[in-house]
């Protein structure tokens, strides 16, 4: 079977934070490619640079050095409105805690990425509608988050970050907030999108079991450093 | 973004933290309301005093006399002065001329004679003064007591307040009243003293024929009107009069003039001629050009369109000063705007992060802060418009009502032309937008990852 192509190539990542005297650095020579289609976990404990690695890969934090390449042209050298232009159409993104604006309903929370992507109105109904069927959420559409469970604020938050047909999808601790039967169901949910939307799919978790059951993948970071990168399933 | 996903968010926003933002553009609509009820009041003031002025006549017309009359205070002509026009009588032709000037509206000689006024036994001496039709409207009959002449030939007098004091202790009583008049008229010689005239001039070697007799006649009018102001006053009245008749009925008298003895003498006897006369034009800013030309006629002009180029430069200043004091209050509000859009920034914080990690762009989210401070502008200004006109009205209310009880007419002190309005929207809107330029570009430099870290 020939090799999938080459989606997103990390070469020598550092970033580091300055904090008065001291240097604290995140992410310390990190190297990785990501291949389009896969499901690749970032593990590692708390405060080892994976969400840093994945901010990064998110093109919404850049390297103090190395380059961050996604589909040949470098992150790190890319000017902001290209950043964010990146940001609007290549990615979807999935926190730890939902991050729903409270004070709008479901699905304008998940029109918003059409909003900033000045989508014609039109067009935006019909594909606020799929995400949200995608996700199981249809009849919850006019509901605000705190109307919501946890489990269903990040099934509205990853139909928020599918609506925009997303090459990549960051997931950062998607499971993070959730018991494990909703955590699981959330997994399910990624696993779907990559099998039948071809996404690839970055996520960052500490729990391990979730990341060998479901991911294709799994880099393995340590302060820093990227100390094993499993193979591929 | 696209302005009206932008409008949407903006608006969305405002109504999140509703009492805040009121509260904030409530500060703006104060500043405005301020900014307009000053505004509105020199406004007010210069459209009152405009409307006076230009009622008056004194600004629309120009008054003429005979270079005769006018040599000025002996002051020798300059070298370099054009050489003089030979000098021309004030009479029926020179007034048919004016006529025929184009934004000439109305031309009429200033009658004014000194008469006996008899009444109830009284005799008393004063001055009497032809008024035209067009006086009718100049605002120095505003709150008369009686009527204006019921017509231009009426046989009927208005006396001024002073005056009818003199003639009974209570002057109301007069309206109805006839009294006489005593003046004396210029007439023509007949035929046979022409003929004595004739032979008295070749006598006295002057070769010329014509001349005219002063005869006594009396008039009886009947008074309607008794005025307090002096329709008289200022240029091309001089006041003084305290009897008023209508101006074609003061004609038919043909009282002598002064002039008529210099007519008499230069051998033009056989026309009246006048001392002055008025040329009204059709708005002040044809003054200059009708003047001209009647000075190339060969006589003597005065305008006061000088005086009222003085009075807009003052009104000017006036609301230029209003207009400061007026504005502190915005700038006052302006700090508000800062204040809550800070305030803003820092509540969300985690939102803007969610908005830059969804790809808004750093103008998006300096655009959806702009609007909101736009938005405040504009709500602000709108109520300020309104809350200012309710403060001039209120002033235009109080001050009617003070007047009232002084026995004087009402005026509207304060009012607000469209341009006024429209301005102090315009003016709020670029205040609150000034006001969110530093909020706006701290909000577009927030870093994604540091704010969706805040809690």
């Amino acid at each position: 079977m020939p090799a999938a192509p080459t989606l997103i190539q990390a070469e020598s990542v550092f970033r580091e934070y300055r904090l008065g005297e001291t240097v604290i650095r995140a992410v310390d020579d990190v190297s990785l490619t990501v291949e389009k289609g896969e499901f690749l976990a970032l593990l590692g404990s708390s405060g080892s640079g994976k969400s840093t690695l994945l901010s990064m890969m998110a093109g919404l934090d850049r390297p103090t050095s190395g380059a961050i390449r996604v589909r040949e042209r470098n992150l790190a050298a890319l000017e902001p409105d290209e950043l964010a232009r990146y940001r609007r159409e290549t990615v979807g993104m999935v926190f730890q805690s939902f991050n729903l604006l409270p004070r709008m309903t479901l699905e304008e929370n998940v029109e918003l990425p059409l909003r900033l992507a000045e989508v014609d109105r039109r067009d935006r109904e019909s594909r606020v509608a799929e995400a949200l069927e995608r996700v199981r959420l249809g009849p919850r559409r006019r509901h605000r988050p705190s109307e919501l469970s946890g489990g269903e604020q990040q099934r509205g938050a990853l139909a928020r970050a599918l609506v925009n047909r997303p090459a990549i999808l960051f997931a950062d601790e998607p499971t993070g907030n959730l018991d494990s039967l909703n955590g699981e169901q959330i997994l399910l949910l990624l696993r779907e999108f990559q099998d039948s939307l071809g996404m690839t799919i970055i996520m960052v978790t500490h729990e391990r079991p979730l990341a060998e059951k479901f991911a294709n993948r799994i880099a393995l970071l340590s302060d820093g450093r990227l100390v094993s990168d499993g193979v591929r399933r | 973004m696209k302005t009206r996903d932008l409008s949407e968010l903006a608006v969305r926003n405002l109504r999140e933290a509703v009492l805040r933002n009121s509260l904030t553009t409530l500060g703006v609509a104060v500043g405005v309301a301020s900014l307009v009820a000053m505004l509105s009041l020199g406004v007010g003031l210069q459209t009152l005093a405009s409307q006076r002025l230009t009622r008056s006549g004194l600004f629309d017309a120009v008054f003429v006399t005979s270079q005769r009359n006018f040599r000025g205070p002996r002051q020798p002509p300059s070298p370099d002065s054009a050489p003089k026009r030979e000098s021309r009588a004030l009479d029926d032709d020179a007034r048919q001329q004016f006529s025929k000037l184009s934004n000439v509206t109305e031309v009429y000689p200033q009658i004014r004679f000194v008469t006996d006024v008899r009444y109830a036994g009284k005799s008393e001496s004063t001055s009497v003064l032809g008024l035209p039709d067009s006086s009718r409207s100049s605002g120095a009959f505003d709150g008369m007591k009686g009527a204006f002449f019921s017509s231009p030939t009426a046989n009927e007098a208005i006396l001024q307040i002073d005056f009818a004091k003199v003639l009974s202790d209570q002057p109301p009583s007069l309206i109805g009243k006839e009294l006489t008049l005593r003046y004396a008229e210029r007439a023509a010689l007949s035929k046979a003293a022409d003929n004595d005239e004739a032979l008295l001039d070749t006598m006295m070697g002057s070769g010329k024929a014509g001349g005219i007799s002063i005869v006594p006649r009396e008039r009886n009018v009947r008074i309607v009107g008794i005025t307090e102001s002096d329709p008289s006053a200022g240029i091309g009245g001089f006041g003084g009069a305290r009897v008023y008749l209508p101006l074609k009925t003061a004609e038919q008298l043909h009282v002598a003039q002064p002039d008529d003895l210099q007519a008499f003498l230069s051998g033009n006897s056989a026309k009246p001629s006048y001392m002055a006369m008025t040329v009204r034009v059709r708005s002040p800013k044809d003054v200059p050009q009708v003047e001209e030309s009647i000075k190339q006629m060969g006589f003597a002009t005065f305008s006061l369109l000088d005086a009222t180029k003085s009075l807009r430069l003052v009104f000017t200043v006036f609301d230029l000063f209003l207009g400061l004091f007026g504005s502190l209050a915005l700038t006052v509000a302006s700090l508000g705007i800062i204040n809550t859009l800070v305030m803003a920034i820092l509540e969300r914080r985690r939102e803007i992060g969610i908005l830059k990690a969804l790809g808004a762009t750093d103008r998006d989210v300096r655009s959806l802060f702009f609007a909101e401070a736009g938005a405040m502008g504009l709500f602000g200004g709108f109520f300020g418009v309104a809350l200012g006109w309710l403060i001039g009205s209120a002033l235009t209310w109080g001050t009617t009502i003070y007047l009232h009880r002084q026995n004087l007419p009402g005026v509207k002190i304060s009012y607000i032309p469209w341009w006024l309005a429209l301005g102090a929207i315009a003016f709020a809107i670029i205040v609150s937008l000034v006001a969110g330029l530093y909020p706006a570009a701290r909000a577009a430099r927030l870093n994604p990852v540091d704010a969706l870290r805040y809690e």
